[in-house]
């Protein structure tokens, strides 16, 4: 992680303040969330379904607006910033890994995780580099050239890992990212999302799965849009 | 707010929308040809259109050059009653030689036509009163530069020149149905015709004529054999070849040339200005056709916006993807708007290409000269790129509106 430009370890990154989402017509979605989370937490969102989880990693990844409360992501109130300002913050600090992986069909593994770094300003001369180190990483060296459909599931989402972090953000969004995948598929995720957030990555994981769940130094639950922090 | 520590260089940029619309074109070959074939068809209809026109009006023109256009036709002014109207002026014997003189005009030459004749003609000298009138040729009077002024054509023997005029030979060139009348069948052993009682040695026959077409049916003579033996006045009207677009420059000259006293007792016709006759053809040809290729253009467009809209919809998910990972909406519609643009630019470069070689096979086949303006491929290709930028206007706008987090999750 890049320490001369994110913030200081142990610093809150990300702070929302009785945070609510209801959708139309009168679905709360998410209710008075208090939360608050530093540089290097590794975080986990238990709950059942229709519980909030996905509408709250949402909020967090300033891809939805929150109906009531307060956010602030690496120090900026996000309240009111224009979609060029909001989108310039989400590239900047910001990286997804999803269930479905949305990686593109007819671009290779190196395009796919160079296109990652295409809006946020990572300069041109080290995109390559980062790429193909970020992919080194996920043990998809030999893969580079490839396209996603000839990939097993596990490896699609570890280039959509390398995808998320070859940008160096500050903090990683996973929306059941194993949600796909076999056990112990899953296990090599896991596995590389603790190497990360070794390496001082801040993740946020929303999982069914337990030992997902165990994994993350700060458990919480979530149940028809309230959130709670387990001792 | 902006990233302190991006570079100008390394934001997303024109180019980056170039390629990302390239890419996202390419990923879709099959789509790509029937989406932008569409156009090709519109494109490929217009300029397929303007080039027949063009082509077309092309050659109508040569021959509209070749033949009005060069001809000029000048005779004593009718003796109109009429108050102010100038008192007609005869021609002067010499108006061949004066209008040659002046610039612009390739030939010229008199024609009279003898009224009433001054005798029958006959193929032998034996005259017999009582014998039934059989039909008469009728007798003309020309000079050596007519034949080409009323673009004629020899079938046999020679015209009238210049050694007939000045000596006042007695010669006679027949119209070829004249020499049908006469029974004269050939002119190589110099047979003979009689005007009265006046001989005359046959020399040529004419054939065919663009002008004055009664010098078929006419036994001509020259002009000064006519004044000397036949009675001839004065000449008729004076035929003039004129340069191409000299016309309106001769209207003006030719009057003063021939009578410095009463320049304006003619009656002068003379070939009309250029420009406006071409522009005049062109436009007459193009406007219905042109019509039809623009609703082919315009179908183009159509299916290029409803093609483009079924895309936005099944890339909800990459769409959504690219917002995540730092695309503006802008940007998202820039893609689009470039992709289309893209298409369309496809379309009317092939479209352009299929319409020249439509048009050249076309005119080849026909043995014209194909015309085509650069130009016309110039515009062809840009409203190929205006027809698809307008036409992803609409779905650009849709995929920017999309909210990223239904489109990830609607998406795949
Ligand atoms: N865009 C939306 N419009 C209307 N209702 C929505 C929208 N998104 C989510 N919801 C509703 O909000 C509630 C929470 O949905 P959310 O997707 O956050 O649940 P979840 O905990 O992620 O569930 P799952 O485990 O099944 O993914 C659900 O009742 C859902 O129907
Ligand atoms: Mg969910």
């Amino acid at each position: 992680m890049s320490a001369m430009t994110g913030p200081t370890p142990g610093e809150v990154v990300i702070r929302l303040s009785d945070v609510s989402k209801s959708f139309p017509p009168n679905v709360l979605a998410v209710r008075g969330v208090d939360l608050e989370i530093r540089r290097g937490d590794f975080l986990s969102i238990m709950g059942p379904s229709g519980s909030g989880k996905s509408t709250l990693l949402n909020l967090l990844g300033l891809l939805d607006v929150p109906t009531i409360g307060r956010y602030e992501l690496a120090g900026v109130d996000t309240a009111g910033l224009a979609d060029k300002a909001r989108t310039s913050l989400r590239g900047r600090e910001l990286g997804f890994v999803f269930q479905a992986f949305h990686l593109l069909a007819r671009r290779t593994v190196l395009e796919n995780v160079l296109l990652g770094m295409s809006y946020s300003g990572v300069p041109r001369g080290e995109r390559r580099d980062r790429a193909v180190t970020a992919l080194n990483r996920m043990g998809l060296a030999h893969r580079v050239g490839a396209y996603p459909p000839t990939l097993s599931g596990g490896e699609r989402q570890r280039v959509a890992l390398a995808r998320a972090v070859a940008g160096t953000p500050t903090v990683l969004l996973a929306d059941e990212p194993t949600g796909n995948l076999d056990k112990a598929t899953s296990q090599g995720v896991l596995e590389l999302l603790g190497e990360l957030n070794a390496d001082g990555l801040t993740v946020v994981v929303v999982t069914h799965d337990h030992t997902v769940a165990r994994a993350a130094g700060r458990r919480h639950t979530m149940d028809d849009g309230r959130l709670r922090e387990a001792a | 707010m902006t990233n302190p520590f991006t570079r100008r260089t390394d934001a997303f940029g024109v180019r980056d929308v170039v390629v990302e619309a390239i890419l996202g074109l390419a990923g879709r070959p099959g789509r790509l040809a029937l989406t932008a074939l569409v156009v090709v068809l519109g494109i490929g209809s217009l300029v397929a259109t303007v080039g027949f026109a063009q082509t077309g009006a092309r050659q109508v023109q040569a021959r509209f050059d070749a033949v009005t256009a060069r001809h000029g036709l000048v005779k004593p002014a009718a003796d109109q009653a009429q108050l102010g109207a100038a008192p007609p002026a005869a021609l002067p014997w010499d108006a061949a030689e004066r209008a040659t003189r002046l610039n612009g005009v390739t030939c010229a030459g008199t024609i009279t036509k003898l009224d009433p004749p001054p005798g029958q003609v006959t193929a032998s000298p034996v005259h017999d009163p009582a014998a039934a009138p059989t039909r008469q040729p009728q007798i003309m009077t020309a000079t050596p530069g007519l034949l080409d002024a009323v673009r004629g054509h020899l079938h046999e023997g020679v015209w009238i020149d210049n050694f007939h005029e000045q000596r006042a030979e007695r010669v006679a060139v027949l119209g070829v149905r004249a020499a049908r009348l006469l029974g004269v069948l050939r002119v190589d052993n110099q047979p003979a015709i009689f005007i009265g009682a006046t001989s005359f040695t046959v020399i040529g026959v004419v054939d065919q004529v663009e002008y004055a077409a009664d010098l078929l049916d006419a036994v001509i003579v020259p002009q000064s054999t006519a004044r000397a033996t036949l009675g001839l006045t004065n000449p008729g009207e004076l035929h003039v070849g004129v340069e191409l677009g000299a016309g309106p420059i001769l209207s003006g000259q030719i009057g003063l040339q021939l009578s410095s006293d009463n320049p304006s007792g003619y009656q002068v016709v003379m070939p009309p200005p250029m420009s406006s006759t071409r522009q005049q053809l062109t436009a007459d040809v193009n406007s219905l056709f042109l019509i039809l290729g623009f609703v082919a253009l315009a179908i183009g467009g159509v299916t290029i916006a409803v093609v483009s809209s079924m895309a936005v919809m099944e890339r909800r998910g990459e769409i959504g993807l690219r917002r995540a990972i730092g695309a503006t909406r802008g940007a998202v519609a820039a893609q689009f708007v470039a992709e289309s643009a893209i298409l369309g630019l496809l379309g009317g470069l092939v479209g352009t290409a299929a319409g020249t070689l439509v048009v050249t096979v076309w005119s080849l086949a026909r043995g014209w000269t194909p015309v085509l303006d650069v130009r016309l491929a110039v515009a062809a290709a840009v409203t190929g790129v205006v027809v698809g930028v307008v036409s992803g206007l609409i779905p650009a706008s849709r995929a920017a509106s999309l909210e990223p987090a239904t489109a990830l999750q609607e998406g795949t």
